[in-house]
């Protein structure tokens, strides 16, 4: 698929929690067959603090409205513009970029696991498996009940089991404890989240013997595997996130 | 029409917009948003005889105008060059030059008579300013001894052009432009990255897996300028210069300043249709200025200061 660079315009800028929100961008000619997990190299606003654009997932399509979204935390300078982004603003967006997430085989028993910013290309990815007859289970943890976001969103695609760090909604503790996981009920788990979380996640998948796909996050600087700067340590030596990921199977890594 | 070509020696280049080595991969990465065949030229990423991993995880650190590395020179070798990446570049209509890189005197010897007989390479850049790699890189570019030995030794066996890619992390740069001028170097590049570190805060360690890592972007681009414009003035072979350069005006300002071409590095990485934007951008203004050809700009600030 080509990756394009653009401009695009800004048709919805959702406040969820203090820290996160969703931009709505609109296409200008048709927006491009994207797969789950991909991501998009974010150009700020050209000031001297945010020099490299910033990559992010693509966390929701709507072919029909030729639009599609992104879910950002606030972590920093970058990211704390385009939260002030409004209606009618223009974004400028290298995309599609990445590989994606690989279907399930047929039959299996699919979990997806989020765990805070890490729940942005699930989203897109639950209603793709859906759309392909796959229903999967989603497990997100968050902090604590009020920084759960889009709870019912995810719940229009499957059963949604939480954690929350305080216990103020859902199971008690990280989403590496939750008792669904004791189960054994999934073939195939997809995670995204912090490397700690991916990494215990895989470790479980390892030992129980099931298929796993997690979505790493390095930094980067280009995003078209120029650079060289967003390294994974893997089985077939450095690979870039960028271009061979974001998303790797647990046996390509070296965790 | 204005002419924007201009040569090393009797190697022709269309115009006068390069891309750096290490921010535009081999060409092939940028496909999908400029032809890369318009450019004047492409330098490949830096490579070694034997593949190399490079450094570890974390490589980039983002700073106020400009970003660190320390990628460490990976690259699949010479071999796998020759074999896999040459085959499929070389049908690009520019001329492709390839950033030699080692640990010892033999490595570059080694590299540029293996790169001297593949027909569609015809120069080669002498990296002896790479400042992420434990031996060889800029242990040869900021002593004046290394420097000469090295470009002396792959003079003899090289014989297209050879371009010394010098390093800004010395006292006097001009000394070293004038040493591999000596020893027979086709033509000069600078400014490779200033070594520089970063420290996280919030974790309280380095940014960077290896504490210290090259500089580049905006941030670096006065420093590149004026070290352009020294060099530029002490040799009379053409000089390339790069650093930090993101617009045409800045490319501009290198072209008044000496430099008879210059290199596009981080700005890739940002816009990956930065080369073309800005080789467009230099054509309309010397059209705007009413010049006929590139070549009289270039120095121009020396004429009239």
């Amino acid at each position: 698929m080509a990756k394009r660079i653009e401009d695009l315009k800004v048709v919805g800028n959702k406040r969820l929690t203090n820290d996160f929100f969703v931009l709505e961008l609109s296409g200008n000619d048709k927006i491009p067959d994207f797969k789950p997990g991909q991501f998009a190299q974010v150009r700020v606003d050209g000031s001297p603090e945010t020099f490299l654009r910033r990559p992010i997932s693509i966390h929701d399509v709507d072919y029909e409205r030729n639009t599609f979204k992104l879910l950002i935390q606030i972590a920093g300078k970058g990211t704390g513009a385009l939260s002030k982004l409004r209606n009618g603003d223009f974004l400028n967006l290298i995309y599609p970029l990445g590989n994606s997430f690989g279907l399930p085989v047929e039959n299996e028993r699919v979990l997806l696991v989020g765990g805070g910013c890490g729940v942005a290309p699930l989203l897109f990815l639950g209603k793709y498996l859906k759309s392909n007859g796959c229903i999967p289970d989603i497990l997100l943890g968050f902090r604590n009940s009020e920084r759960i976001i889009e709870f019912e969103e995810y719940l229009k695609i499957g059963n949604v089991f939480l954690t929350t760090e305080d216990g103020s909604k859902g199971e008690n503790g990280y989403v590496t404890n939750h008792s669904i996981l004791l189960t054994g009920r999934y073939n195939r788990i997809y995670c995204c989240g912090p490397d700690s979380m991916m990494k215990v996640i895989a470790g479980y998948c390892k030992k129980n013997n099931i298929a796993c796909e997690v979505s790493l996050e390095n930094l980067m600087a280009c995003g078209i595997g120029a650079c060289l700067c967003c390294i994974v340590d893997t089985i077939k030596g450095n690979l870039c996130t960028c271009i061979d990921g974001p998303v790797f199977n647990i046996n390509e890594l070296k965790w | 029409m204005v002419n924007l070509g201009f040569s090393i020696g009797d190697l022709h280049f269309k115009n006068p917009v390069l891309t750096a080595s290490g921010t535009f991969g081999y060409g092939s990465e940028f496909d999908d948003f400029l032809d890369v065949s318009r450019l004047g030229g492409i330098v490949v990423k830096g490579t070694t005889i034997e593949p190399r991993e490079g450094n570890l995880y974390p490589r980039m650190a983002e700073t106020a105008s400009g970003m660190l590395n320390t990628v460490g020179l990976q690259n699949k070798g010479i071999d796998y060059f020759e074999k896999n990446i040459y085959p499929r570049i070389s049908g690009y209509d520019t001329n492709i030059i390839v950033n030699i890189n080692g640990s010892y005197i033999d490595d570059y010897v080694a590299l540029a008579e293996r790169i001297n007989k593949l027909e569609k390479i015809p120069a080669i850049e002498l990296n002896i300013s790479c400042p992420n790699v434990k031996m060889g890189g800029m242990a040869f570019g900021t002593n004046l001894d290394s420097a000469r030995e090295v470009t002396r030794a792959v003079r003899a066996v090289y014989a297209k052009k050879l371009i010394v890619k010098l390093s800004p992390n010395v006292t006097n740069v001009v000394d070293f432009a004038r040493v591999v001028e000596e020893e027979g170097a086709d033509s000069i590049s600078l400014i490779n990255t200033l070594l520089g570190m970063s420290v996280d805060v919030e974790k309280m360690r380095p940014a960077l897996s290896t504490i210290t890592g090259g500089l580049s972007g905006p941030a670096i681009k006065p420093i590149a300028l004026r070290m352009v414009w020294q060099v530029a003035k002490a040799v009379r072979i053409p000089v390339i210069g790069m650093g930090g350069i993101m617009t045409t005006s800045d490319a501009l300002e290198f072209f008044l300043a000496g430099a008879s071409a210059v290199q596009i590095g981080t700005a890739s990485f940002i816009d990956p249709q930065a080369p073309v934007k800005i080789l467009e951008g230099i054509e309309n203004y010397l059209i705007k200025k009413g010049f006929f050809d590139i070549k009289e700009i270039i120095g121009y600030i020396n004429r009239t200061t």
